[in-house]
């Protein structure tokens, strides 16, 4: 039983996987082919050289200096081969694609919680398209976690203190491994689920199981909830700075400096608003902390209500899904959670 | 002038037979003793206690992890067997044990001296390191701890409710030996050198101990500052690596492997040095590239500084730092391949033994080869976003780590045990042990690549059924080495009793630790030698001796 369950290479099922691979059996038949040769020197060597009598000296004799030269250079340029394919392989993994379906993930002790930008919330397992590129904005609750996805050939720490983000693109439909790969208390090896690629057909189905609307417009409320919205206003008479059209854009400090208005210039700005106040506003800033206040899957709607937010139409509007889903993504129907429950180790 | 042939000076008997072992006797001439060689002894008692400990914790993983579920102990306890299996090994077996025992016993003998330049603080560290022990033993008793010995915040200062602030202070104790016994090193080498042993006769064990005390003395420091840190964070809630207290949990990886990269080099350093040892003894033969192989060592004192946030690629470091990080990672890989081929190239006509140390550190070259080639893997970063916190990591630090430095430190102390106890080992015996170690630590380690590869995270107390056949050929191979370490123990305890009598310089190697008494005299030599040869320089050596036997 066991030997019909025995793997010796991981599933390929995303674009990266068989760059990866690429890059793996690269570093094996180079690191392999060297450590084989090192290998049966010295067992060359020392049979050939084998002492016989039991006061043998050694011959008075030596390799040719040259080596030296030779095994510090060339060792040098395969190092400076590998450190660059490495570093292009990590460009892959970091350079997101523009029209990337966003999800956003948090972790929890013991637990990974998905929101897609249609409003459904899943634990533990995650629906995602074939297909298409996927981008997970997640961030932790509690203690550092690490998502990982084997087949994927993608991971990344999951913080309580930041916004981090990994994308991939899954290549194949099927049940694939979550892992939790940063230890992260007792029961770290139960922190997995099950990411399902579908086709999109299928995902559009799924997505059109019930929402409680969409996950921008969850944050509209939210927003509404805290009364953002009485100093965030859509033109500048507000005491704060004007949100549409913000997002991905650069804006000047009070203290002259330029920072991006990215996902984590939203968290900090939100749970830290003294920390970088926009040029043209008050210091200390009049805006109060949330810290405490807003748990981190109301940070996650907020941060997708801004990101919503374009500078001509500053209501809230659904993320932008692709055409083919826009007609059933379900936007503003009635209510209706849906939560996939654990699913445990059996797929 | 007649010259000795290598015969006779392998069976000069000494005079005397007064010796370091039998000069004073009772419990407090060992522990109030500040003679180098018993304060080795007391350490080699006691990292082989921490060993034992250590290794039991790593039996009891693997026995769990036999089954796919977790189904021998909880959760909570299997995270304290890896956690206790870290600590205990890192800190009070890997970082002490060839410096404070084998480095301890032999440094001063190497280079003629009578004793440490600070004896008295010598003894302190090995107090400071059984104090350090005692806390890190009472707070196992009191129920362990769970934060893995890497104390990742804020799981480590928040979540954790186990005896971390017991651990840390342990931990921080037991840096201050280390930072004792690296200064004392530090001096004795400048200082305290026989006349004419000029740096570059220095042996490589020396130059490597050289190098492992400077970064001992300048990366412990930064050690006991991120545990102070932690401490404080943890009791007083001064919010310094938590979030939730206005910290940043980055800082702390940043900072702990500021000390705990460089701590590598702490570890392999030395077995290095020991490795070049056994190679010229077991060739008879100077190590080729002699200035290459020591300032290697410093080159890889120097470059393990700059290379820390290799560990952090996934964590959140810009895409800028983790390119520089990789690079410079490349670079400490070239000095140690430099070593690499330095070794090989001196078995080249010489007269290679096959006696146990050599064979120890023919497995060790081999097993090192194979940790320090899969580091490479981890430095490509796009690479080590798949693999690292996988049990590619682990089977690669195993390799570096109990593939190197362990094998390294059982060829040292088989070599150097005549010279230590005065009698010889069951050469037989000891065979079979290397030979058991080396296949036993390869069907262990070896099966944990392609786990890691599959994706089997590190630290799972329960995994993926699909993993459980290298899982099962794994601890099959940690039985095969359990019985490779146990079988030393017995035999080296025999030969105290029964083994043959070793005489000054049983293996016919150079060296002055082989031109005094086995066991040596409590002040080591009874004149200063004076060194006319360079390392490993057997006709030199040979002509000396002859001289001297002559007056």
């Amino acid at each position: 039983m066991i030997v019909q369950d025995f793997p010796l290479w991981p599933q390929q099922a995303s674009t990266f996987a068989p760059q990866m691979d690429a890059l793996f059996i690269f570093m094996c038949v180079v690191c392999g082919s060297v450590s084989i040769v090192v290998f049966l020197l010295i067992f060359f060597l020392a049979a050939k050289y084998r002492r016989r009598p039991d006061n043998q000296l050694a011959q008075e004799q030596e390799p040719p200096k040259i080596l030296e030269a030779a095994w510090i250079i060339i060792p040098f340029f395969i190092f400076m081969g590998m450190f660059v394919w490495g570093a292009w392989m990590f460009f892959q993994l970091n350079r997101v694609p523009d029209n990337a379906l966003d999800i956003y993930a948090t972790g929890k002790q013991w637990m990974w919680k998905f929101q897609h930008p249609s409003g459904q919330r899943e634990i533990n397992t995650l629906h995602v398209p074939v297909g298409r590129p996927v981008r997970i904005t997640m961030a932790s609750e509690d203690v550092i976690h690490s998502l990982y996805f084997p087949a994927f050939r993608t991971k990344a720490d999951v913080l309580p203190n930041r916004y981090k983000t990994m994308w991939f693109q899954a290549t194949k439909t099927g049940q694939y491994h979550i892992f939790c790969a940063e230890y992260c208390g007792t029961l770290h090896s139960g922190m997995i689920g099950w990411v399902d690629v579908m086709e999109p057909t299928d995902y559009q189905k799924w997505l059109a199981g019930g929402t409680e609307g969409s996950l921008a417009s969850q944050g509209e409320k939210v927003f509404q909830k805290y009364a953002c919205n009485t100093c965030h206003t859509n033109d500048s008479t507000g005491r704060g700075p004007v949100l549409a059209g913000a997002y991905g854009s650069n804006v000047m400090l009070d203290d002259d400096t330029i920072v991006r208005f990215d996902e984590n210039y939203i968290r900090e700005s939100i749970l830290n608003p003294q920390a970088k106040v926009v040029k043209g506003f008050a210091r200390p800033s009049i805006m109060p902390t949330f810290q405490g206040q807003v748990n981190e899957e109301d940070l996650l709607k907020l941060l997708a209500y801004v990101q919503s937010l374009d500078a001509k139409q500053p209501a809230a509007k659904p993320v932008e899904l692709p055409s083919s889903f826009q007609a059933s993504s379900g936007a503003g129907k009635t209510p209706k959670g849906q939560e996939t429950p654990p699913k445990g180790q059996t797929p | 002038m007649s010259s000795l042939t290598l015969h006779d000076v392998r069976f000069i008997e000494p005079e005397k037979t007064r010796n370091y072992l039998n000069d004073d006797y009772g419990a407090f001439s060992w522990l109030l003793t500040r003679d180098h060689k018993r304060i080795a002894i007391l350490y080699l008692m006691s990292v082989t206690v921490m060993f034992m400990l250590g290794g039991f914790f790593a039996v009891m993983m693997r026995i769990e992890l036999l089954t796919p579920e977790g189904d021998m102990v909880t959760s909570d306890t299997y995270n304290k067997f890896f956690t206790l299996h870290g600590v205990i090994m890192v800190f009070f077996f890997l970082i002490p044990v060839i410096p404070a025992v084998l480095g301890n016993f032999l440094l001063p003998i190497m280079i003629g001296a009578k004793d440490l330049a600070f004896p008295r603080l010598n003894l302190l560290s090995w107090y400071l390191y059984i104090i350090a022990a005692a806390l890190g033993l009472f707070m196992m008793i009191s129920g362990g701890v769970d934060t893995g010995w890497t104390f990742y915040t804020p799981f480590s200062t928040q979540y954790s409710n186990t005896h971390v602030f017991a651990t840390l202070f342990a931990a921080f104790i037991a840096g201050f030996s280390s930072i004792l016994t690296g200064l004392n090193f530090i001096v004795t080498i400048h200082r305290m050198r026989a006349p004419g042993l000029t740096w570059y006769r220095l042996p490589l064990f020396i130059w490597s101990l050289y190098a492992t005390s400077l970064v001992q003395l300048l990366a412990t420091p930064i050690l006991a500052i991120t545990l102070t840190m932690l401490m404080v964070e943890r009791v007083l809630k001064v919010g310094i690596f938590d979030p939730a207290l206005g910290g940043d949990p980055l800082l702390l990886q940043h900072m702990f492997w500021f000390y705990s990269h460089p701590a590598v080099y702490i570890m392999i350093l030395p077995a290095m040095g020991v490795a070049s040892e056994v190679i010229a003894a077991f060739t008879r033969k100077k190590i080729f590239g002699y200035k290459f192989v020591a300032y290697s060592s410093l080159a890889i004192a120097f470059l393990g500084f700059l290379v820390w946030a290799h560990h952090l690629f996934v964590s959140g470091i810009s895409i800028y730092s983790a390119m520089i990080f990789s690079f410079l990672s490349y670079f400490v890989a070239v000095p140690s391949a430099i070593k690499v081929f330095n070794w090989t190239a001196t078995l080249y006509k010489g007269s290679v033994s096959w006696q146990t140390p050599m064979l120890y550190i023919m497995g060790f070259i081999g097993l090192f080869t194979i940790g320090g080639v899969t580091g490479l893997f981890l430095a490509a970063i796009g690479l080590d976003v798949h693999v690292t916190d996988t049990y590619f990591v682990v089977a690669h630090f195993h390799y570096v780590m109990v593939g190197g430095v362990v094998m390294a430190y059982l060829a040292g102390i088989h070599y150097w045990w005549p010279k230590i106890t005065g009698r010889m080992y069951p050469e037989w015996w000891a065979r079979l042990a290397a030979l058991l170690v080396f296949v036993g630590f390869n069907l262990t380690f070896f099966p944990q690549f392609v786990l890691g590869y599959l994706g089997m995270p590190r630290r799972y107390h329960a995994y993926a059924p699909e993993f459980q056949v290298l899982n099962v050929m794994s601890t099959a191979g940690a039985s095969v080495l359990a019985v490779g370490y146990a079988l030393p123990l017995g035999y080296l305890l025999w030969s105290l009793w029964f083994g043959r009598k070793a005489g000054v310089n049983p293996w016919g190697a150079v060296g002055l630790e082989w031109t005094t008494s086995s066991p040596p005299p409590k002040e080591n030599f009874h004149e200063t030698p004076v060194v006319t040869w360079d390392a490993y320089d057997y006709p030199a050596m040979l002509k000396a001796m002859g001289e001297t036997q002559n007056v």
